[in-house]
């Protein structure tokens, strides 16, 4: 990904994903594999609107919340946000991305 | 004179498990035979019922149970198979074909396909695990093939009522579940009892040298449910409906480790 461009980052639609206790399970309907995503690509996933650009979601989300450099911080999440993408749990892009469609559910029901 | 063609005669039995009945029909009248005792305690010879299966039996060089089941839907319609059967269902029209040789097992693999895919879509399942009812209330008994499903089934004691040893059936109602009796068997080899409760617990077994029973996080619980879940169809929709399924059961029904060693006092801490 080019530092000069902006990265979008949205949840892929082929994902159900719910919230568990402290763990997020996101599960693929492409060979129904299984995911646990840890603390920092639960933060990303839950962000990931296709609208925000992945810096202001790092600014925002995660340097707030772990307690690290921007630069690091965004280094980290690029790696993670095309991580995620080769396992097609986000889709990635250069520009925003209009409805990516939801997954089954985010959160957990009472 | 005698008629030009003779009516093939059709004998019927339907199968009702999980409270969902299915007609087979078949020409075969010792196949007939077969059904009725490999699935005695679910069946009746009339009844409405919900789907009806018509099964034709081949010869039995097509029988090669060793090839992998394949589940896929088309055009509204379900296929199956395996070495020794085919199979189509189409939910529409409630009517499906089972093309196998003249044995039990063929078609006991279709029967759980089709109720897992009837399940899905209401929030159930089924799943590989022991159950049996207790003081009215239905206790899971979740693993894999040596966990000990059929060791805490044998151990049940004589006020319990055994609903499988194997594969228990798994259905949403209301805010709850209720679990229900099925002839799928494990190694004990004898078929589960024609009954239904809400479901109390799910215990993921573990043997161990103690009995004791310890609490699961509901991460946990949710992964080793669906990897106990049978689930056949590589579907994206009946991924997201197991899936979303798994995640509510964790969520209304306690679950726990059930560490126990083969003695009957474990069932002291059930019930």
């Amino acid at each position: 990904m080019n530092m000069n461009k902006k990265m979008y980052v949205a949840r892929s639609p082929r994902i159900a994903a719910r919230m568990l206790g402290e763990e997020m399970l996101v599960m693929s309907g492409q060979g129904s594999t299984l995911f646990t995503l840890n603390p920092t690509a639960t933060i990303l996933w839950q962000a990931a609107d296709g609208a925000t650009p992945l810096d202001e979601i790092v600014e925002r989300r995660i340097c707030s919340e772990f307690e690290v450099q921007p630069e690091e911080a965004m280094r980290d999440a690029e790696a993670l946000a095309e991580d995620l993408a080769k396992h097609g749990i986000l889709v990635i892009s250069e520009q925003p991305i209009a409805k990516p469609g939801l997954p089954v559910q985010e959160q957990p029901q009472p | 004179m005698p008629g030009l063609a003779t009516q093939l005669e059709r004998y019927s039995v339907v199968i009702a498990i999980g409270g969902v009945p299915v007609r087979v029909n078949t020409a075969d009248a010792d196949f007939l035979d077969l059904l009725q005792n490999r699935y005695a305690g679910f069946v009746s010879e009339e009844g409405p019922s919900e789907f009806d299966f018509d099964v034709e039996l081949t010869a039995p060089a097509f029988a090669n149970p060793d090839v992998d089941v394949s589940v896929s839907q088309r055009s509204g319609r379900w296929f199956m198979q395996r070495g020794d059967f085919r199979a189509e269902w189409e939910p529409a029209t409630r009517r499906g074909i089972i093309h196998q040789t003249a044995n039990p097992y063929s078609i006991d693999a279709v029967l759980r396909i089709v109720h897992t895919l009837v399940l899905a879509k209401q929030g159930g399942f089924l799943l590989h695990s022991a159950s049996a009812i207790r003081n009215g209330k239905a206790f899971l008994f979740a693993g894999v093939s040596g966990a000990g499903k059929t060791t805490i089934s044998r151990l049940a004691p004589a006020d319990a009522t055994l609903l499988t040893d194997e594969i228990s059936y798994v259905r949403k109602q209301n805010d709850g579940y209720v679990a229900f009796g099925t002839p799928f068997t494990g190694e004990l080899a004898k078929l589960g009892e024609n009954a239904s409760a809400p479901v109390a617990a799910l215990y993921l077994l573990a043997q161990g040298h103690e009995n004791h029973i310890d609490p699961v996080t509901a991460a946990d619980a949710g992964r080793e449910l669906l990897a106990n879940m049978l689930f056949f169809a590589e579907d994206q929709e009946m991924v997201h409906w197991a899936f979303q399924a798994a995640c509510d059961f964790v969520h209304r029904v306690p679950v726990y480790r059930l560490t126990f060693m083969p003695d009957a006092r474990v069932w002291e801490m059930i019930g």
